[in-house]
């Protein structure tokens, strides 16, 4: 038998690319970003579409319309805080409201699989009429398609959705200036843990809940104090983390953040503990990130901190002209460390 | 958060760190064995908080890099065959075989799933009578005493279509393998924390008598991992060498009595073949004859099997703590988690995923 050698360990080249769609072409992340940039852009491209926002302004005379669309597939259907149907419909309201729009109708489209039982479908609409009632919009047209059993799983939604942005609040990544600060509406990963923990049967002390909530009120207050937002995101897909690549993509602007000041509740910290899996990283459905002009922010944050959707908002850091299109963070012994895009899903770990 | 705050408490770190500073007197290697260890000290910049005498290199503690390219390629092949459901740790599904990796497998069909135990796989062979459910058991002395514990139940209650695929490892004959290497560099080890809780710390008295090294078993938050380093750095400073537990709310001498029975009742130790390292004699663990129903690599043929290694990367100079990842010429370039050229990027414990996720920042 030969001696074992180091010196020799060498490793396969993988695949770089897939021809197929894998799930992780869905999280989010960087081959997210790859499928959008090298399948879709090159067919629908326009300028539009390809401020890469995450709902399209359109202008008509003097008005200015917010635009967007987005489906919904989670299973479970309902989980601990919400419902497909709640985050169908704060889904698409929160894109409208990031970008500074009053949202007002949103279409509801729905796939149903055969066997789904009615009372099921009936408990899905009426949580969703909450949610619209909530946030103050309209359902104003909708569709309904029903497929073979295993063709989809349970329900399927899409919404899309109309809103009216005000005059002077012009909110992009373009806008982000070194100097802003950046405030976090409030505790991260609740959404992605709820549900994660009930798919994979995981109990914990206490149960997580879902954040799924409308943001456009909380959206309205701020612009309240100013306009001085210079951009919104609402970090759901590939966490906060994911969130301030992309914009710190699009603003080529460096981004700085304090990992002690990003609010976690303990739950979900004991519970990501557990699985391996980083906060920074998981979804979330009620909360937004602003870059704000810095002489704003303090008063924005006490504003936020009234509603109770913005109770936990924290400043958590702030843009800079060092390591553009960098996300950076300092822990909690002073040490930073680059906070990159996920490749993908992230995976529990072995041990 | 309760049991982990304690061990990340900065006055504590900081306190640490200046009775390390205080003790260091001349340059030490010391190489923590444990992916899981790695990935805390990037993680929290552990390495860049310690005096520059003390230089930290990267063990040969996770699992994912370490398992052989053949049985990727094995695995891949029995998840592909009709009728099986191929249940895997989470890490496992994105490391590439030859040609694909487990994800390609399941979104061309394979009924590919992700488990979080050995006995979920167990619950879905139950559930499933006529599947053949296959679980991927790889891993160190950890993942060990719950793989062998599926077979062990399996086996009483007469279930005939569970088995595992097994790539078991065992720390101390690497750490050994090592030592010997004439390119040795390692003064110190930080022992696998984990590991010690199943099998104790006794098997490390003869290597460090043999070998006069140091061997700390130690845990993986910041206090802890400081401690380990503390604790070497006073023996190598007093040219002492034994084994000093440094994890004591989890690891004992003896270690998990039942869970160690457990492994010895199902698991024998066998020379193992290492990715890219080559076989180390009694490196493995495989399943005993009378468990092997349970062996998927007999249950299934999946014919003449042509993996292809192309030497590129250097992560076996990595595990021996000559080179760092970031003196790969491909590491960030050619090389990132998106597109690894080695299981050390891909897996979420290897050591170049982790200085690509933690330490880019200041390479740059």
């Amino acid at each position: 038998m030969s001696q074992p050698d180091f010196s020799q360990f060498s490793c396969p080249l993988p695949k770089t690319d897939y021809d197929t769609i894998q799930m992780a072409h869905g999280a989010g992340g960087r081959m997210s970003a790859d499928l959008i940039e090298r399948v879709f852009m090159p067919v629908f491209g326009n300028p539009t579409l390809e401020k890469l926002e995450d709902q399209a302004t359109l202008s008509f005379g003097n008005h200015r319309l917010a635009f967007s669309t987005d489906s919904f597939v989670v299973s479970p259907v309902f989980f601990p805080g919400g419902t497909i149907g709640e985050l169908a419909v704060n889904g698409t309201v929160n894109d409208l409201a990031m970008s500074g729009a009053e949202p007002k109708v949103l279409s509801v489209g729905f796939i149903l699989e055969e066997g789904l039982p009615i009372a099921d479908l009936h408990e899905i609409l009426l949580s969703m009429r909450r949610a619209a009632d909530f946030a103050g919009v309209q359902i104003v047209t909708g569709d309904t398609k029903v497929v073979n059993k295993g063709h989809c799983d349970k329900i399927f939604i899409n919404t899309s959705g109309i809103g009216v942005i005000p005059e002077k609040v012009h909110i992009s990544a373009h806008r982000i200036q070194p100097g802003d600060k950046i405030i976090l509406s409030g505790t991260i990963a609740d959404h992605g843990m709820a549900v994660m923990s009930v798919r994979e049967g995981l109990s914990f002390e206490s149960v997580i809940q879902s954040d799924t909530a409308a943001l456009n009120h909380l959206v309205h207050e701020m612009l309240n104090v100013s306009t001085e937002v210079h951009a919104m995101r609402d970090p759901t897909r590939g966490g906060l983390a994911t969130t301030l690549n992309e914009l710190a993509q699009a603003s080529q602007i460096g981004v700085r953040i304090v990992e002690d000041r990003i609010p976690v509740r303990e739950e979900v910290k004991a519970a990501c503990e557990i699985l391996g899996i980083d906060p920074l990283y998981v979804a979330n459905e009620g909360k937004l990130v602003a870059f704000v002009a810095p002489e704003v922010a303090d008063a924005m944050l006490e504003a936020m901190r009234k509603n109770p959707l913005g109770k936990d908002a924290a400043i958590i850091g702030e843009a800079v002209s060092q390591h553009p299109r960098k996300v950076v963070m300092e822990n909690i012994y002073g040490v930073e460390r680059i906070i990159d895009m996920p490749v993908g899903e992230q995976l529990p770990r072995i041990c | 958060m309760k049991y982990i705050d304690e061990f990340r408490n900065p006055e504590l770190v900081k306190k640490l760190l200046a009775e390390i500073r205080q003790t260091v007197t001349r340059p030490w290697v010391i190489m923590e064995i444990c992916g899981g260890q790695t990935h805390s000290i990037l993680k929290n910049g552990i390495d860049q908080m310690l005096p520059q005498e003390i230089e930290l290199v990267h063990g040969p503690g996770c699992p994912v890099c370490v398992t052989p390219l053949e049985l990727i390629d094995q695995a891949i092949a029995i998840a592909r065959q009709e009728n099986v459901i191929f249940t895997s740790f989470g890490d496992m599904l994105r490391v590439p075989g030859s040609h694909s990796d487990l994800f390609q497998a399941r979104s061309e069909g394979a009924d590919v799933r992700m488990v979080y135990s050995p006995l979920e796989a167990l619950n879905l062979a139950r559930q499933n009578p006529d599947k053949e459910v296959v679980f991927f058991a790889v891993g160190f002395e950890t993942t060990a005493p719950g793989n062998a514990m599926a077979v062990f139940q399996a086996h009483k209650e007469g279930l005939k279509n569970f088995s595992e695929l097994v790539s078991h490892v065992l720390v101390p004959p690497a750490m050994e393998a090592l030592l010997q290497s004439p390119q040795n560099r390692v003064n110190a080890y930080l022992a696998a924390g984990h590991v010690c809780a199943v099998m104790g710390w006794w098997e490390y008295e003869p290597i460090a008598e043999k070998y006069k090294v140091p061997i700390v078993p130690t845990g993986f938050e910041p206090v802890d991992i400081l401690k380990g380093i503390l604790a070497a750095v006073r023996q190598l400073e007093r040219g002492e060498h034994r084994v000093e537990n440094q994890y004591g709310r989890a690891v004992t001498r003896e270690g998990n009595k039942a869970a160690q029975a457990i492994v010895n009742r199902v698991f024998e130790v066998t020379d193992r073949k290492w990715r890219g390292i080559g076989t180390i004699p009694r490196s493995g663990l495989k399943l005993r004859a009378e468990f092997k129903d349970y062996d998927a690599a007999l249950k299934f043929s999946v014919g003449d099997l042509h993996t292809e290694e192309p030497a590129i990367c250097i992560s076996g100079l990595i595990l021996q703590g000559l080179k760092k990842p970031n003196e790969c010429p491909a590491f960030g370039k050619q090389c990132t988690p998106r597109t690894p050229l080695g299981a050390t990027m891909v897996s979420s414990e290897g050591a170049c995923a982790a200085y690509y996720r933690y330490h880019r920042f200041k390479n740059e």
